[in-house]
């Protein structure tokens, strides 16, 4: 058996370009959110039952007086073993469900039978999202209508410099290592996050927190 | 470009200066990358850290306003230390060329400056030249008056302490960036620089460009792979209008435009026609006449004969001396001298600056004809903020247009590739193309004039319009071709023959006496004789494996993917860099890229020719007298500048720049009312003004409302917390706006003293979304480059306060 799909999310290539952000909306025909400028390039401000991928900017000095300035293009990690899906599973069976082939995880409309605080905080990540008007749960879905039928993740279609990479499981593993093999040469810190536990891998070359506060579990 | 974007790379050393490719041309930082990953570094120098800067090796800031002054450090830089490539130096540049001796410079200003015009007297702006016309020249590049002693004197001024404080930049930073960059001066390195409007958006713009063309030149980096002077293009189609000569200065092909005191062709051809009497130089621009008279063949057909001078009398012309740029365009309208207006995908409402003073010109107009796929701020002028609708006589005409996928036609990118593109959907309701309703429009003005007649009637009836289709639409693809050219006879060239009708395969066989036509010599080639599409070419094949794809679209000149690339190569026609061979002389003829001329390489002291063959001399020009301020780049401070003298010499600004006096157009320089620099810049999420993208609801998600990015120091000094409101005000008006608070911004030493900088995006305005805030362009001063006009939005002084 396959070990199914995995996405490489590389932000040492990634220029926060939101390309993902928007092709995610328009795939999934979600709605563009009423936002204002509060002082970040970040909008909308965080994850929503529409906002299922958002690019976080977090800005500050290096050690020796630079500036940084770090891309996080945050989404659901499909874990391989998902906590949420236990936890909606625990209240309402049929809730959330694992996609065999694929490893996708994925939320069902019978989803807002399960409480969503609980589900939201068994979540290493804080990814799951509850749509206000239905209480259904809502959050990435792998694009399991596009990899399904042989095409690649809408964010990763739209990706102009390969900061995300989608494929075979084992593959990605491999361009894992050897991407991060390479980065340590200059970023000593230079890592992938939770790689053995997650489908959606980033590699950081700094602090992972330094990116955003749930970047690793 | 003078390369292309897939060549980017192909560079060892990207410097990215006047630029934010990251997030302005997104994609190419595909190939930015993927030089990275070979191990390239890449520098970002730019007052602000942007998306570009968070993927750069290396960035440092720089006021805005001060590239020259950092780039002629970087001059003086490879000079003391022997960094530039002595070879390429000796043979390809004019570098050993002898200037007359009445050529001065003092303290700012070069010899021949009238104070009362703002314009030079370049008389003593010349090389020296033997009885025969030839240039003299020094080998040993000793000579005191060798354009390279010279270039050397000029910079030698231009020390790290003195850079260091004109720009702000730290002194370690300069000399990291020199270093980095000036390694690339040996033969098998290439150094590219990309660069965008941050370099032309100000009144030295055109010299920015000059002077990284001087440290491209020094290092041998012109006209290889990995390398060159390469501007990143605004829009996807800019590189095409600039080739298709929507600017004052040119026709297409960048024919020169015909003042009025050139009466007959002759005049014009002897006027703008080089001569040269270099032995090996090709002079290319020798065919002038041939390019011109195919150019007014394809405009009026068989109307232009030898007789009537090919109907060049009825081409319009520009007084001399004439400025009939943009921001005149809009002075005059402004003071009541133009009465109508066509707009065509443009929002000058937010676009131009001293955005108050467009939009009261708009109200002197009779009407405006407003081509676009929205509604923006430029038609819906007359019930703008503060505008009384009543009082507006303006009869304004919107017109719907197809967007980009809903037509077929040629798109140019900034590599000069010409690529074909096919219609994807009909555009909605009775919206048409450009191209339609300028036909139709035409077609309607021809047939009037021929029932009414009018003062001048003949340039307009005789005009060939024959651009439709049978079923009337306007066809894209008989203007390409009418813009490649035809044989209009049956021409014999050399034991070839061509028949009438077909197309012109290539602008070396363009005739001078009416027997072909061409709308654009540098066109010509994108059909082949057959009539065959090349542009529409999508093979993927790389034989060179350089990224040349020559059978991907087509490029300009002769599907040359790298121009001037004979300066790839030595004498005896060997690649400099044997790992990336662009063009190599073997057995007698030349592979790689299409050669810059077929001739042989320069040791063929009979048939070889030099490497820059559109410069009479042959080659490049340290030394370019053709600028309005100076052959050599000077530093001098923007029209609005924090300083009150200029560090550098007694010339406060660029002393040849156009100056403004109407009541509108007021200037604060070195005032305390206006202390802070201020650039203006776009979004990756926005495009322009956002009259395409504003009514675009997951962009504006992403970039909702006007703002202002500021340092932190600067925030405290005004009293500001991130995401406050804050008013924005130069002399010319004033913006609204979120108060970003950000570590991207630093505070910079100029001279002693603390200076702040600021920076806006141009991508909002009044009209939709509600509450996103107004242009900055209301800020932007009236005042354009010396020699182009190109508007300085890059540097100008605001005050921030808190509302």
């Amino acid at each position: 058996m396959s070990n199914g799909k995995s996405i490489l999310v590389d932000t040492s290539r990634c220029t926060a370009c939101r390309g993902c952000q928007v092709a995610c909306k328009q795939w999934n025909e979600l709605p563009g959110t009423k936002t204002k400028q509060v002082g970040t390039y970040q909008n909308p401000q965080d994850l929503s039952s529409e906002t299922w991928k958002l690019v976080r900017f977090a800005e500050g000095i290096k050690d020796n007086g630079k500036p940084f300035w770090y891309f996080f293009s945050d989404q659901c990690r499909h874990c391989l073993v998902p906590p949420c899906v236990d936890t909606i599973q625990g209240y309402t069976d049929g809730g959330a469900l694992q996609d065999q082939a694929t490893g996708a995880v994925l939320f069902t409309p019978k989803s807002k039978e399960a409480p969503f605080d609980e589900v939201r905080s068994s979540c290493p990540y804080n990814i799951p999202r509850k749509d206000e008007k239905t209480g259904v749960l809502k959050k990435c879905t792998l694009c399991l209508d596009r990899i399904s039928n042989g095409r690649p993740p809408a964010c990763v279609l739209s990706c102009p410099t390969g900061a995300l990479v989608f494929g075979e499981r084992d593959e990605i593993l491999q361009m894992v290592d050897k991407r991060v093999e390479a980065l340590k040469i200059t970023y000593p810190k230079a890592k992938a996050i939770d790689a053995d536990q997650v489908r959606v891998i980033y590699i950081v070359t700094d602090d992972p927190r330094k990116y955003h506060e749930h970047a690793a579990a | 470009m003078t390369n292309h974007y897939i060549d980017i790379r192909n560079s060892d050393c990207i410097l990215i200066m006047g630029s934010n490719a990251a997030e302005n041309h997104p994609i190419s930082f595909k190939w930015v990358l993927r030089a990275k990953d070979q191990g390239a570094k890449v520098i970002h120098v730019d007052p602000r850290f942007t998306r570009t800067s968070a993927m750069a090796d290396f960035h440092t800031s720089l006021r805005s306003g001060t590239d020259i002054a950092f780039l002629g450090g970087m001059i003086k830089y490879i000079l003391d230390n022997n960094k530039y490539f002595d070879d390429y130096v000796h043979n390809y540049t004019n570098a050993s060329f002898i200037v007359d001796e009445k050529f001065t410079f003092n303290d700012g200003l070069f010899s021949g400056y009238d104070p009362g015009k703002r314009k030079y007297d370049k008389s003593t702006w010349t090389i020296k030249v033997d009885s025969t016309g030839i240039p003299i020249k020094d080998p040993t590049l000793q000579n005191p008056r060798c354009v390279f002693q010279l270039l050397k004197a000029h910079y030698s001024r231009y020390d790290l302490e003195k850079v260091s404080s004109i720009t702000g930049t730290p002194v370690e930073d300069l000399k990291a960036v020199y270093e980095m960059f000036s390694s690339t001066g040996v033969k098998d390195k290439a150094g590219t620089i990309l660069y965008a409007l941050g370099w032309t958006q100000h009144t030295v713009g055109a010299q920015n460009i000059r002077t990284m063309a001087i440290i491209q030149l020094l290092l041998g980096n012109i006209g290889i792979c990995g390398g060159g002077v390469n501007a990143l293009r605004g829009e996807p189609n800019v590189q095409g209008s600039t080739d298709q000569a929507i600017l004052t200065h040119i026709l297409p092909g960048y024919l020169k435009s015909p003042s009025a005191s050139q009466t007959t062709l002759d005049e014009y051809l002897k006027k703008f026609t080089p001569k040269s009497s270099e032995p090996q130089s090709a002079n290319w621009w020798q065919n002038t006449p041939k390019y011109t008279v195919s150019l007014l063949k394809a405009w009026y057909g068989d109307k232009a004969t030898k007789e009537n001078d090919f109907c060049y009398s009825f081409i319009p012309k520009v007084d001399d001396g004439q400025d009939a740029t943009l921001l005149a365009m809009f002075d005059k309208m402004y003071n009541k001298q133009i009465k109508g207006l066509v707009v065509i995908g443009q929002n000058p409402a937010c676009s131009t600056p001293n955005a108050n003073k467009v939009r009261k010109a708009f109200a002197e107009l009779d009407w405006m004809v407003h081509v676009n796929i929205f509604d923006n701020e430029t038609p819906s002028f007359w019930k703008g903020p503060g505008v009384d609708s009543k009082k507006i006589k303006t009869e304004v005409f919107l017109l719907p247009a197809a967007a980009s996928m809903e037509k077929e036609g040629s798109m140019s990118n900034s590599g000069r590739w010409v690529q074909w593109k096919y219609k994807a959907a009909n555009p909605p309701g009775d919206a048409l193309s450009a191209g339609d309703i300028v036909y139709r429009i035409m077609a309607k003005v021809k047939e009037i004039y021929k029932k009414e007649r009018g003062t001048f009637p003949d340039p307009i009836l005789n005009l060939q319009w024959n651009y439709a289709d049978k079923k009337g639409m306007w066809d894209p693809v008989a203007v390409a071709k009418a813009v490649n050219g035809y044989f209009l006879e049956d021409v014999t060239i050399g034991e070839k023959t061509y028949k009438k009708g077909e197309c012109v395969p290539s602008f070396a066989l363009l005739q001078a006496d009416g027997k072909t036509s061409s709308g654009n010599w540098l066109y010509c080639g994108s059909f082949t004789q057959d009539g065959t599409n090349l542009m529409a070419r999508r093979k993927k094949d790389d034989p060179t494996g350089l990224g040349l794809y020559p059978q991907w679209s087509w490029c300009w000149p002769v599907n040359r993917r790298i121009i001037y690339n004979r300066a790839s190569v030595d004498a005896d026609g060997k690649p400099y860099n044997p790992k990336r061979p662009l063009l190599a002389w073997v057995d007698g003829k030349w592979a790689g890229d299409v050669p810059d001329g077929p001739w042989p390489p320069l040791t063929d002291q009979e048939k070889g020719k030099l490497p820059f063959i559109m410069k009479p001399d042959g080659v490049s020009s340290l030394f370019g007298p053709g600028m309005a301020e100076g052959p050599f780049p000077e530093h001098y401070e923007p029209l609005e500048s924090p300083l009150s003298k200029n560090l550098m010499s007694a010339q406060l600004n660029n002393p040849a720049i156009r100056i403004f006096t109407g009541d509108i157009d007021k200037v604060a320089n070195a005032d305390p009312a206006f202390p802070y620099v201020c650039t203006t810049y776009t979004s990756t999420e926005h495009w322009c003004t956002g009259g395409s993208t504003r009514w675009q609801s997951w962009l504006t998600e992403a970039q909702p409302q006007a703002y202002v990015e500021i340092s932190r120091e600067l925030a405290e000094i005004c009293g500001v917390k991130n995401g406050e409101m804050v008013k924005v005000e130069s002399p010319r008006g004033q913006v609204e706006c979120v108060a970003m608070v950000t570590t991207r911004f630093r505070p910079f030493k100029i001279g002693g003293q603390t200076i702040h900088q600021v920076g806006m995006t141009f991508n909002y305005g009044w009209l939709f979304p509600k509450d996103c805030g107004d242009s900055a362009n209301l800020l932007t001063p009236t005042v354009g480059d010396a020699n182009t006009m190109t508007p300085e939005y890059k540097a100008f002084m605001v005050n921030v306060k808190k509302i």
